[in-house]
C-alpha cells in the first residue's frame, strides 16, 4: 500500500509532475538527436565519408566574377566561402540603405494630403507585397539581360557610367590605396567634430549647426585637391568594357528585387510608426508655429523612427536572409558558393552546416543588439517594443 | 484615415482638388496615369498578338503575346501533370478552395451545426482530393507524385504545410510560455533556430541532406520532404505569433479556470487557446500569405510549382525568349490569391475590433 500511495502523492504534486514532463521531453529530444546522429554517422561511414572540415583548405576550381575578398579559381574553398559571405553582406548593406530611403519616401507619400497619391502608393505597395519575391527577382534578371542594350549601345545616364546587359560600369579609383588620403581626411574631420562638440564656446554659436557638414565635407575635398586619386574610366574595347569598376547584371537584379519588395513592407511599418506618434506632439509643434517640413523632420520623424526601429531591424534581417534567393539567378552569394562546393566536393553535410551557422549567428547577433537597444530605450523611459 | 499632421480631414485630409497645390499635383498624377494606361492598352490590345505560332511572330508586333498564353496556359497551371488527366487537379483544386473558404467563413462558424458540418466535409474532401490527384483506383489511372505541378502543387504545399505547422506551433507556443524551464528552452531554441535561417537553406537540407539522416533504405519523395521543411519552418513563425496571443490573456482567466477545478489541458483547450488564437487570426493569415508566396522557392530544388511551370513553359524552342507573358500571368494568380486573403484578414481585424489603437 505504501508504494502506490507515494506514487500518487508524487503524481498529484505539481512540482514533481512538472519534473516528470520535463524529463520526458528531454528524453524524447535526446533520443531523437541520438537517432539522427547515429543515422548520419552510419550513412557517412557507408559512403566512406566522415565529417571533416579540412576540405576547406583544398583548391576550388570554380570561378565567379565579382567579389570583395579577391577570390579566384584555384584559391581555397575557405576563401570562396569568405568571398560568398562578402557578396551576401555587400548586397545586404546596399539593399538596406536603398530600402530605407525608398520605404521612407513611400511612407510619406502614403500619408500625404493628396488622396490620389495615397491611393496610388497604396496600390503599388499591395501589388508588390502580394507577389512572390522570387518571381520579381527572376523577372528583373530576365528584364536586364534581355531588355537592356548590348555594351556597344550602352546607356550612359551619367558621363562615364554605362548601363548595359552586361551590368553597370562606372569610374573608380585604380587601387584601394589611392583612397587612403580621403579616408584619413574623413577620420580627421570626424575626430575634430567630436572634440568641438564638447567645446562650450562653439556650442552656443550659430556655427554649431553647420559644423558637422563643414567638417565632413571640407577635409575630403582638400584631400581630393592635394592628392587626387588616379581614377580609371571604363572604355569600350571590342564587345565589352574595360577599366573602371563594374557590378554584374545579377547584382543589379537582386538589388532591384530586394529593394522594391522589402521597401513595400517597410513603408507600412514606418507608416504605422508615424501614425503612432502622440497627437499632442504634433499639436504642440503647430502651436509653436513650426512650418510643415520642420514639423515632420524635427518632431514627427525622430519619434516615429524610434517606434519603428525594432520591426525595421527584423525587416533588415529578413532582407539579409532573402538575399539567399540570389542562388536562383546565379549571383555568387554564400548559398550559391555552398551549392557549387557541394557539387564539386560532395561535402554536403559540412557545407549546409556552415550555411546554417553563418545565417544563425548573423540573426542572433542582430537579436542581441536589438535587445541591448530595447533595454536602453526602456531605461530612458521612451517607447519600446 | 487621419493625416500625419494631425490636422482634421476637412482641411487637409482626403482631398484631390481642395487646394491649388494639391490640384496641380493631382492633375500631374492623372496625366501620368492616363499616359501609362494608354501605353498598357497599346501594348496589350493594339499591338497584342492573338494568332501566332512562335515567339518570333509575336515579336513582329512588339506587343503582348496572347498566343503564347493560349497555347501554354494549361502547362503553367498544371505543370507536367498528364494533359488528358488535368481535369483531376482542377477538380481537386476547386474542392480544396471551396473547403478552405468555407472553413474561414465566420457565417458557417456562427451556425449551430456549422463546425460539425465542416469537419464532415473535410473528412470526405481530403480522401476525395487524394484520390483525384493520385488515382490508381476506380478506373482512374495512377499519376506519380513527381508529375504534380503548377497551381495545385502551390496550393497544396502552402495549405498542408500551414496546417501541419499550425498544430506544431500550438505546442511550441505553449512550450514557449511554459513555466517549466526545460520545455521553454527547447521551444525557444526551436523557434530561434528556424527563424534565424533562410528557407532556402532548409530546402537544401531537405533535398540534399535528408537521406543522410534516415536509416538506409528509407526514401521519401522530394515533394514530401519540401512539404515537411515548410511545415517546420512556418511553425516557428506561427508559434511566435501565438505567443503574442497567449501573453495577452489576463491572469484572471487562469485563476478563474483553476477556481473551477479545470486541469491544465482543460484550461488550455477550453479557456486559453480559443481566446489567444482568436486574437492572432490576422497575423496567422499574414503568415499564410507569406507561406503561399514562399512556396515558390521550391523552384531552386527543381520542382515545378506555379513559378517552376511558368519557367518551364518557355523552354520549348518556339516560345523561347518570352518571359513577361508567363511571369505576368502567374503574378496575377498570386496577386488574386494573396489579395483575397489579405482583404479577408483586414475584414476580420475590423470585425474582431483588434489592431486598433
Amino acid at each position: 500500500m505504501a508504494m502506490p500511495n507515494l506514487l500518487s502523492r508524487l503524481w498529484h504534486r505539481p512540482s514533481s509532475r512538472a519534473r516528470l514532463w520535463q524529463a520526458l521531453a528531454l528524453g524524447l529530444f535526446g533520443a531523437a538527436i541520438w537517432w539522427l546522429w547515429t543515422n548520419l554517422t552510419g550513412n557517412l561511414a557507408r559512403r566512406d565519408l566522415g565529417i571533416d572540415f579540412r576540405f576547406l583548405s583544398g583548391r576550388a576550381s570554380f570561378e565567379f566574377g565579382e567579389n570583395l575578398a579577391g577570390y579566384q579559381a584555384g584559391d581555397s574553398f575557405l576563401r570562396a566561402f569568405l568571398a560568398g559571405l562578402g557578396n551576401t553582406i555587400q548586397v545586404a548593406v546596399a539593399g538596406i540603405v536603398l530600402t530605407t530611403i525608398l520605404a521612407l519616401a513611400l511612407a510619406l507619400v502614403r500619408l500625404s494630403p493628396n488622396r490620389l497619391a495615397r491611393r496610388l502608393t497604396g496600390t503599388w505597395i499591395e501589388l508588390i507585397r502580394n507577389t512572390p519575391l522570387l518571381l520579381q527577382l527572376l523577372f528583373w534578371h530576365q528584364f536586364i539581360i534581355r531588355q537592356l542594350p548590348m555594351p556597344r549601345q550602352a546607356w550612359e545616364p551619367l558621363p562615364g557610367v554605362f548601363l548595359s546587359n552586361r551590368g553597370l560600369v562606372f569610374p573608380a579609383p585604380e587601387t584601394a590605396a589611392a583612397l587612403l588620403p580621403m579616408i584619413c581626411a574623413v577620420l580627421v574631420g570626424i575626430s575634430v567634430a567630436l572634440v568641438l562638440r564638447r567645446t562650450p564656446s562653439v556650442h552656443g554659436s550659430r556655427l554649431y549647426h553647420f559644423l558637422p557638414i563643414c567638417l565632413l565635407v571640407a577635409p575630403p575635398l582638400i584631400a581630393l585637391l592635394i592628392a587626387p586619386p588616379s581614377i580609371s574610366f571604363p572604355e569600350l574595347k571590342g564587345f565589352n568594357f574595360h577599366g573602371g569598376s563594374s557590378v554584374s547584371p545579377e547584382f543589379i537584379a537582386l538589388l532591384c528585387a530586394l529593394v522594391i519588395y522589402q521597401s513595400a513592407f517597410m513603408a507600412e511599418t514606418i507608416r504605422s510608426g508615424i501614425l503612432a506618434v502622440p497627437k499632442g506632439q504634433i499639436e504642440a509643434a503647430q502651436a509653436l508655429g513650426l512650418p510643415r517640413f520642420q514639423l515632420l523632420w524635427l518632431v514627427v520623424l525622430p519619434q516615429a523612427l524610434r517606434i519603428a526601429i525594432p520591426p525595421v531591424t527584423s525587416q533588415y534581417l529578413s532582407l539579409t536572409k532573402n538575399s539567399s534567393l540570389a542562388v536562383a539567378i546565379g549571383y555568387p552569394d554564400l548559398v550559391r558558393v555552398s551549392q557549387v562546393t557541394i557539387s564539386e566536393t560532395g561535402r554536403a553535410v559540412e557545407c549546409v552546416s556552415i550555411l546554417l551557422a553563418v545565417y544563425l549567428s548573423l540573426s542572433l547577433f542582430t537579436a542581441l543588439i536589438m535587445d541591448v537597444y530595447n533595454r536602453r530605450v526602456m531605461r530612458r523611459g521612451g517607447a519600446a517594443a | 484615415m487621419k493625416g500625419i499632421y494631425g490636422i482634421p480631414k476637412k482641411r487637409f485630409g482626403g482631398g484631390i482638388f481642395d487646394t491649388p497645390g494639391n490640384a496641380l499635383f493631382s492633375l500631374i498624377l492623372l496625366a501620368l496615369l492616363v499616359h501609362w494606361g494608354m501605353g498598357v492598352w497599346d501594348w496589350t490590345i493594339t499591338r497584342g498578338t492573338w494568332q501566332a505560332e512562335t515567339a518570333e511572330q509575336c515579336a513582329r508586333n512588339g506587343g503582348f503575346c496572347w498566343a503564347f498564353l493560349r497555347d501554354r496556359w494549361r502547362l503553367i497551371l498544371f505543370g507536367p501533370y498528364p494533359f488528358q488527366e488535368q481535369w483531376r487537379p482542377a477538380l481537386a483544386l476547386v474542392v480544396c478552395l471551396a473547403l478552405l473558404s468555407a472553413s474561414v467563413s465566420t457565417w458557417i462558424w456562427g451556425k449551430a451545426l456549422g463546425p460539425r458540418l465542416l469537419l464532415f466535409c473535410w473528412i470526405l474532401g481530403v480522401p476525395l482530393m487524394a484520390l483525384l490527384m493520385i488515382g490508381g483506383m476506380l478506373g482512374i489511372p495512377r499519376v506519380p507524385i513527381r508529375l504534380w505541378g503548377g497551381l495545385p502543387l502551390t496550393v497544396m504545399l502552402a495549405s498542408v504545410g500551414v496546417s501541419l505547422a499550425f498544430l506544431l506551433a500550438i505546442a511550441l507556443a505553449l512550450g514557449r510560455v511554459s513555466k517549466m524551464p526545460v520545455l521553454r528552452w527547447m521551444a525557444t531554441g526551436y523557434i530561434e533556430f528556424f527563424r534565424g535561417v533562410p528557407l532556402i537553406a532548409l530546402l537544401f537540407l531537405a533535398a540534399i541532406l535528408f537521406p543522410y539522416f534516415v536509416p538506409p533504405g528509407w526514401s521519401m519523395d522530394t515533394l514530401l520532404r519540401a512539404q515537411l521543411a515548410f511545415a517546420l519552418f512556418f511553425a516557428a513563425y506561427m508559434a511566435e505569433a501565438m505567443r503574442g496571443g497567449l501573453q495577452s490573456i489576463s491572469p484572471g482567466q487562469y485563476d478563474a479556470a483553476q477556481a473551477l477545478g479545470l486541469s491544465w489541458w482543460q484550461t488550455q483547450r477550453r479557456i486559453i487557446l480559443p481566446q489567444a488564437l482568436r486574437k492572432v487570426i490576422p497575423s496567422l493569415v499574414n503568415i499564410f500569405i507569406a507561406a503561399f508566396k514562399d512556396t515558390s522557392l521550391v523552384v531552386v530544388i527543381s520542382m515545378l510549382d506555379l513559378l517552376g511551370a511558368a519557367n518551364a513553359s518557355t523552354a520549348e524552342a518556339k516560345w523561347w525568349g518570352l518571359y513577361i507573358e508567363p511571369y505576368l500571368f502567374i503574378a496575377l494568380i498570386y496577386l488574386i490569391f494573396c489579395s483575397a486573403m489579405s482583404a479577408y484578414s483586414r475584414g476580420l481585424e475590423r470585425r474582431l475590433g483588434i489592431g486598433e489603437r
